[in-house]
């Protein structure tokens, strides 16, 4: 009995990866998305030559069979610090994406959930917030608290928070009077509950969808900031950090300018690709015009 | 000359991956200046031939098959480019759905005169001349201050009227109406049908009225099509099928009618329920609510047999009795 | 309508407010002293004083904001700290180069982004749908800075079609609005191939094959018209996002502009001129916001009713 209900029903995911794999740009996507994050994780195996030895004797080589993406000004091999990149960029994205959602959804959960002057207040806020360049809100805040990696991903986080919030706002209104609310509520559950036991966790799907393409916007942001030398210092290879430091030699060395830009191009149209494959799957849009 | 011949039109959608054919085997003729009323339950696939007949089908994604002649052409092998040349001036087409069957973001006037500036050498001015002669024949009010609103600023029975008006100013030889009438009342809804009829005696218009009302079918037509679940299952002159109905369908159909005009919905009065595309019975799809099933029923597709000259029916209770 | 647009403009009026006060506790979050950056070394701690009794800098913030909202409101922004001249002055030479960037580079991204869309949703999932896709996303997957410079390199230095910086003819515009543009392209992209492809399916749609049209005819005059509003929206809605770009191409061109002048101040913590050019870029935003919502309003006639 139950081996049939299996073959018959086959499971959520089994049919997630069949939809998938016939979407072409989903696929790209993944694919992208998993080569970055098994580089991301095997770094220090991958890295041909060491990331941050310097030797003078090769600075701003052009690409050959030993440094298959060139030197750098201090002799410093390319490739090896795209991958070392890798890492960090895929690790600024993921925190910063986080603290956006983490503020975000309660943000967006409150202002939904109580309305009223409180709702119109957020909203307002998270509205004027969204309405300008991220980078603005970003090097404002680097202003205020200081430049480093850390600062970095702090005011990323805090610059993308309203897209989030608008999000959940719009899903947990068109939830808070579903049948199933009425039911939590009648039998005495309090605010607090409904909110994170149910509302929430029920309207976090298109959070999700954006999230994922939001961690291919947070990691470009990171490399302007640092282009506009407020991102990470120069000894750690971010992609950022390796393009602003390239833009010095651009007509000498272009090579140190254009991998850490390709790598990042590859990257964020996977998150986008795979982001939308998403919202096709997931048919999140029709959640949304609920 | 054939005026227009379908014979065995069968449309083949692709629904999730699966293929439907929601109307098949469907045959009848036309003839100058004549009335065919086409009839049937909702989703037994009357608006479906019409969209077959104008080649629409295979715009939105479907696959036509069959022959429709008409006059000495015959549609379904003409290039899309052809079929542009006829479409909407040759044949026209009314839709069903007045409300959502006109562009929000243009003016209804400037909908009227889209096809003739297509199909006809005409200027702007004689255009809306003509626009509005048609719309005044329609018994719009004020037809000057409709020509110049949007869709959105007009009533229900405005906008059929509008939809009507795209279809007649071109003066097509066919004109095939889809429910022209439903949200119009009734005093409206019989001058329009009068002008219908009027175009049809002086100017040898074909009319293809597909309906609910079998009381306008009974006033206006020349001859009836009777749908079921994808098939024409009748089809003659008006008076034989009145008056000596065939298929059992179409004898529950008229058994219907009540004695003083004819109402919506009163179609559903027969026992059980339409079966759904995709979803047809073996044998003939009317078994499942048939009183007069017998043995070959439950197996056997039945084939439309002709009766008498004009007159056919599909049902295994008269196959064999004349060829 | 009239009377939609004073209502809309008035409206225009508290956001002011809530973005000055922004602005200016934001810039009084900085760390850092400004009176540092003016004082010679070796200066005493009377010159100190003296310098930032001048500024207004002793008064307590609250007054510090009134004074500098009536002064700003008046046209009076301040002087530059560090540059010595009146930031109103600074503001109305920068202006004219970032209005004329922004402007452009919304062309660019509308008109990129419009045609790819259309061209992507006429042949859904083909190879054509697939590359335009992409090559509409490329400009939203890397930094708008890396853009500008390989632009630079390829068009600049190795062909020599464009110059390689500069403020002055439309050809230094060029490749400056093309890389801000290509950013909003993807957005605009998606949205109208998502647009036009819930058009396709409408039911007048089919009346107008009826009518004999040809589907190139009923795609550029009837389904594109329609899936636009949905796109200005979005377009009025993401301005800002779109326009960021043009904060750091400033810099990359070394074109002037308030975005550049605004950066350069913020290195020196020159607080007059960050916060006039970060009043006069937000409301620039939303006064673009404001003109886009018109549009929209104007084409499409069931929105125009709502506001008779
Ligand atoms: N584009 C399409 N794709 C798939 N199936 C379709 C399509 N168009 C029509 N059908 C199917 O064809 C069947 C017949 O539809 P049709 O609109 O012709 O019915 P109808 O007789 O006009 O009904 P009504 O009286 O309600 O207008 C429907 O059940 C529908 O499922
Ligand atoms: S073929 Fe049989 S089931 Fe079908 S209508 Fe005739 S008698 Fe009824
Ligand atoms: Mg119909």
């Amino acid at each position: 009995m139950i081996e049939n209900n299996v073959r018959e029903h086959k499971p959520p995911w089994v049919v997630v990866l069949k939809k998938l794999s016939k979407n072409k740009l989903g696929l790209m996507g993944t694919a992208l998305i998993l080569c970055l994050i098994f580089i991301a994780i095997t770094a220090p195996f991958l890295e041909p030559y060491s990331y941050k030895e310097q030797h003078i004797e090769i600075m701003n080589e052009p690409p050959s069979l030993s440094h298959f993406m060139g030197t750098d000004d201090f002799g410093r091999d390319v490739l090896s610090r795209v991958i070392r990149g890798a890492r960090i960029s895929f690790v600024v994205g993921v925190l910063s994406v986080g603290i956006s959602v983490f503020i975000g959804v309660i943000v967006g959960a409150i202002a939904g959930f109580y309305g009223g002057v409180v709702d119109l207040a957020l909203t307002t806020i998270a509205d004027l917030t969204w309405a300008m360049p991220a980078i603005l809100i970003a090097l404002l805040l680097v202003a205020i608290i200081g430049t480093g990696l850390e600062s970095v991903v702090v005011a990323i986080g805090l610059s993308y928070w309203a897209q989030y919030a608008r999000l959940i706002r719009g899903q947990i209104l068109s939830l808070k009077s579903a049948v199933f609310i009425e039911a939590t509520k009648s039998l005495g559950a309090s605010d607090m509950v409904i909110l994170f036991k149910h509302l929430i966790p029920n309207s976090i799907g298109p959070v999700i969808v954006a999230a994922t393409i939001g961690i291919g916007n947070a990691i470009v942001l990171e490399a302007t900031l640092g282009f506009l030398g407020m991102g990470a210092q120069p000894p750690t290879p971010s992609w950022g950090a390796m393009m602003s430091n390239g833009t010095a030699y651009l007509f000498i060395s272009p090579w140190v300018i254009l991998f850490p830009g390709l790598a990042m191009m590859l990257t964020v149209l996977g998150f986008n690709l795979f982001g939308d494959a998403l919202i096709d799957l997931l048919d999140v849009k029709n959640k949304e015009s609920n | 000359m054939t005026f227009l011949k379908v014979s065995d039109l069968e449309v083949e959608f692709c629904v999730d991956k699966k293929k439907i054919t929601p109307i098949e085997q469907v045959s009848f003729e036309m003839k100058k200046g004549e009335v065919l009323g086409m009839v049937g339950e909702t989703g037994s696939g009357k608006s479906l031939t019409a969209h077959a007949i104008m080649g629409l089908s295979s715009l939105v994604g479907g696959k036509i098959r069959g022959r429709v002649q008409f006059g000495d052409k015959d549609l379904l092998s003409l290039s899309e480019r052809e079929m542009q040349s006829i479409r909407g001036s040759q044949i026209a087409f009314i839709p069903q759905n007045p409300m959502t069957s006109l562009d929000p973001v243009y003016r209804v006037g400037d909908q009227i005169v889209e096809g003739l500036y297509k199909h006809r050498k005409i200027s702007k001015r004689a255009a809306k001349l003509k626009a509005l002669e048609i719309m005044e024949k329609l018994q719009i009010p004020k037809a000057n201050h409709v020509f110049q609103q949007y869709p959105h600023q007009l009533s229900g029975g405005l906008k059929q009227r509008i939809v009507i008006a795209i279809g007649l100013c071109t003066s097509p030889q066919l004109l095939i109406a889809d429910e022209p009438t439903t949200a119009l009342d009734v005093t409206v809804q019989a001058q329009i049908m009068r002008l219908f009829l009027k175009m049809t005696k002086d100017k040898g218009i074909g009319l293809l009225l597909i309906t609910h009302d079998l009381g306008v079918i009974a006033q206006v037509s020349d001859k009836i099509a009777v749908m079921y679940a994808g098939n024409i299952v009748e089809f003659g002159p008006i008076k034989t099928v009145f008056n000596t109905p065939h298929h059992p369908y179409t004898k529950a159909l008229l058994n219907c009618i009540p004695t003083i005009g004819m109402k919506k919905g009163t179609l559903d009065a027969i026992y059980g329920n339409v079966p759904t595309v995709g979803n047809y019975p073996p044998g003939c799809r009317y078994q499942p609510r048939c009183p007069d099933r017998f043995a070959p029923c439950g197996t056997i597709v039945p084939k439309m047999t002709k009766l008498a000259e004009d007159t056919r029916v599909a049902c295994h209770k008269y196959n064999g009795s004349k060829d | 309508m009239w009377i939609y647009i004073l209502r809309r403009t008035l409206l225009l009026i508290p956001i002011f407010f809530i973005i000055s006060v922004v602005v200016f506790s934001l810039i009084h979050l900085v760390p850092g002293d400004p009176i540092d950056s003016l004082l010679i070394p070796g200066s005493t701690a009377e010159d100190r004083v003296e310098l930032t009794k001048a500024y207004g800098l002793d008064k307590s913030l609250p007054v510090q904001y009134c004074v500098w909202l009536q002064k700003f409101v008046t046209g009076d922004m301040g002087q530059s700290i560090i540059e010595k001249q009146p930031v109103k002055d600074m503001i109305l030479y920068n202006m004219p180069f970032t209005i004329r960037l922004g402007v452009a580079s919304l062309f660019v991204s509308f008109f990129l982004g419009v045609s790819l869309g259309i061209i992507s949703s006429a042949a859904k999932n083909t190879f054509i749908d697939y590359i335009s896709m992409i090559i509409a996303l490329l400009g939203v997957t890397v930094p708008a800075f890396w853009l500008g410079l390989i632009l630079m390199l390829i068009f600049s230095v190795m062909l020599g079609w464009f110059p390689v910086s500069g403020s002055g003819s439309l050809k230094t515009l060029f490749l400056p609005a093309v890389t801000v543009g290509m950013g909003g392209a993807g957005l605009i992209a998606r949205i109208t191939r998502v647009s036009m492809l819930e058009m396709y399916n409408k039911e007048f749609v089919l009346l107008l094959y009826a009518k004999g049209l040809s589907r190139s005819a009923i795609i550029i005059k009837h389904i594109f018209r329609n899936a636009l509003m949905p796109v200005i929206t979005i377009f009025g809605l993401r301005l800002g996002w779109i326009l960021g770009g043009a904060v750091t191409i400033e810099i990359v061109f070394s074109r002037p502009g308030i975005g550049s002048m605004l950066l350069s101040a913020l290195y020196r913590r020159d607080y007059p001129v960050v916060q006039a050019s970060l009043v006069f870029l937000t409301m620039a935003v939303i006064i673009g916001a404001f003109i886009a919502d018109l549009m929209y309003a104007y084409a499409d006639p069931r929105v125009r009713d709502v506001y008779k």
